[in-house]
């Protein structure tokens, strides 16, 4: 809060003399301000330019034919545009690796909601030095890559017998996602009034009923946030299935494309169909979902 | 501190048991905390991944340190940490307080912004290596001198693109944390300026930038914990060639346990990288006030 109050006045004080001048016509100045700010939107288009040229040759590239691509310019559109890409992925079971993405993504990130939203609740509600020190470990926790533990993980998924499952994949997906997860929640849940729990323990309500009745409903923002971070995070997901899983039929999409790609090396236009096919369901929420999207995740990391 | 001295004795009767924590900690001590104690054990041990770990002393410990090839992945991941962070530091700030404008036109450019954040890691590598194949990619394909380099081939320039999809990928998200802070900031900050004179760069230099210092404080912590997680992108797009050009620690340890199947040897590594983690961390807690900014937060 200090901050809020400093910096700015002395320095707009000391740096500009002709300050009296200005008072006459702030309105106007503002609206110039805000209006003309030519480099901003120069450098604005040009990273939408970044953003947008890969994305856009993606797409015309995968209409091509695989004859096509050699001879076209990059960035046209294709004279005779094919879906003949499309149904070369579809006919590799894409359909099949979508199913196990939603079924890992759904797993992982329900799994995770439930024991994070009970442990921020206990962090947030509890006295007990054992709930303060838990709140540390998963402070302490997102400091661990996940790179760093593969190894063992792998080691215990083998000893449990669990290789090659989309269980094994949903498992340390859902542990790693845990303490920012619960890390969030908590700030959240901290900004519920004592007063609520007070009035609903009046009415004789035990932690069950007002975990599931005020702090639930309460806490849907953060809940939001935190479903979309952590499944985009699952749902694109590679070491995991990667080292856990083996045959092709547990394959999840990021694993799809790239085994794809590794045989289809010389069929790029059918290489790029895959990889839009592998991003649409996405592409498709957030199409739908823009808003809550934007909003949870900016919400979740917000100053 | 007033509500909580008043629900104190409440609490204390009838706090949540620490059962309702027990799942999540559970969970993550299996897959998190355990594994780190075993990557410990692990990597005093010989070990090829199939078999029985075989006890082996400080040999690994011996070899990662004197190693040149982890030596260089060591220094090859501070020397991407460092770049990536001033590539895209700017470029995210900037971004982030333009398209926190109130005009339509910045919102919908937001919107596109977005767009990489959607698609997977393994998905992006694959686009770029295609993009930037010598033979086939745009640049090849339309004869752009500057663009016509084999940027995946040469040892130079490969660090360098990956350094560039890498911020390709992740500008997006940390220009979104950028929005999201400067739109917190009191416009009656920027009036009061206005007023007293001060042009739109004083303004971003002495109100902009001040205020957003917890934020950045967030990106830089997440944008350097993440350089030691950068291990997919790399793996696809350049398999940490050409040479060792992009074997970053991560991969290195990667390619070290998974395929030369040298498990001892890669826990070393691991323990590694978790511990520049685990440094990293303890560093931005220390110096940047990162507490304060958790209490900032609960505040909010």
């Amino acid at each position: 809060m200090s901050a809020l109050s400093h910096a700015p006045q002395t320095d707009s004080e000391a740096r500009v003399p002709q300050s009296s001048a200005a008072p006459s016509t702030p309105p106007g100045r503002l609206a110039r301000l805000r209006r003309t700010n030519s480099p901003g939107t120069l450098g604005g288009l040009l990273w939408l330019l970044i953003v947008l040229i890969p994305v856009y040759w993606v797409v015309v590239t995968s209409l091509r034919s695989r004859e096509g691509f050699f001879d076209a310019n990059p960035l046209a559109l294709p004279t005779d545009p094919t879906l003949e890409n499309y149904r070369l992925v579809l006919d590799s079971g894409y359909t099949h690796f979508l199913w196990n993405s939603v079924v890992v993504t759904a797993g992982a990130t329900l799994l995770t909601l439930a024991v994070s939203f009970l442990a921020a609740y206990a962090i947030v509600r509890g006295t007990s030095r054992a709930l303060r020190w838990t709140f540390s470990v998963f402070l302490l926790g997102l400091a661990i890559p996940l790179q760093a533990t593969i190894i063992p993980v792998y080691y215990l998924i083998a000893k449990a017998q669990m290789y090659d499952t989309l269980g094994a994949i949903v498992l340390p997906s859902a542990a790693f996602a845990i303490p920012l997860t619960v890390i969030i929640l908590v700030n959240f849940l901290r900004d519920i009034p004592d007063e609520l729990y007070e009035s609903m323990r009046a009415d004789g309500a035990g932690h069950w009923r007002m975990l599931w009745s005020l702090a639930l409903p309460l806490s849907r923002p953060a809940l939001i946030t935190v479903t979309i971070y952590d499944a985009l995070n699952v749902w694109n997901g590679f070491l995991f299935p990667l080292i856990l899983t083996q045959s092709p039929d547990k394959r999840v999409l990021p694993l799809f494309v790239w085994s794809f790609q590794g045989e289809f090396t010389i069929n790029i236009p059918a290489i790029l169909a895959a990889v839009v096919l592998s991003t649409l369901p996405i592409l498709a929420l957030y199409v739908v979902g823009r808003r809550q999207l934007i909003g949870g995740l900016t919400a979740g990391f917000g100053k | 501190m007033s509500t909580a001295k008043v629900s104190a004795p409440a609490r204390q009767q009838g706090g949540p048991p620490f059962l309702m924590a027990l799942p999540a900690l559970l969970l993550f001590a299996v897959f998190a905390l355990i594994p780190m104690g075993i990557v410990v054990y692990l990597s005093f041990t010989r070990w090829d991944g199939l078999g029985a770990p075989a006890w082996a002393g400080t040999d690994n410990w011996h070899t990662a340190l004197t190693s040149d090839v982890t030596r260089h992945a060591l220094w090859l991941t501070l020397k991407f940490m460092l770049v990536s962070w001033l590539v895209q530091t700017p470029i995210s700030l900037l971004l982030g307080v333009f398209v926190a404008g109130k005009q339509r036109y910045r919102a919908l450019l937001a919107v596109f912004y977005f767009v990489p954040l959607l698609i997977s890691t393994a998905a992006i590598a694959i686009i770029f290596k295609n993009l930037l194949d010598p033979n086939f990619g745009l640049g090849a394909s339309l004869d752009l001198p500057l663009l016509d380099q084999n940027w995946l081939g040469d040892p130079e320039l490969a660090f360098y693109a990956v350094v560039f999809v890498i911020a390709w990928q992740f500008v997006p998200f940390h220009t979104l944390l950028y929005q999201a802070g400067t739109r917190q900031i009191p416009t009656s900050l920027y009036e009061a300026a206005a007023i007293d004179g001060a042009g739109r760069l004083a303004q971003f230099w002495h109100i902009t930038l001040p205020q957003l210092r917890y934020t950045v404080v967030t990106s830089s912590t997440l944008m350097l914990v993440g350089s030691l997680t950068y291990f997919d992108l790399v793996f696809v797009l350049t398999g940490g060639g050409p040479g060792y050009a992009t074997r970053l620690l991560p991969l290195d340890m990667y390619i070290t346990g998974f395929q030369s199947n040298e498990m001892g040897l890669a826990s070393a590594i691991s323990v590694i990288l978790v511990a520049a983690g685990l440094l990293l961390s303890l560093i931005v807690v220390r110096f940047s006030g990162f507490s304060q900014m958790r209490s900032q937060q609960a505040g909010v």
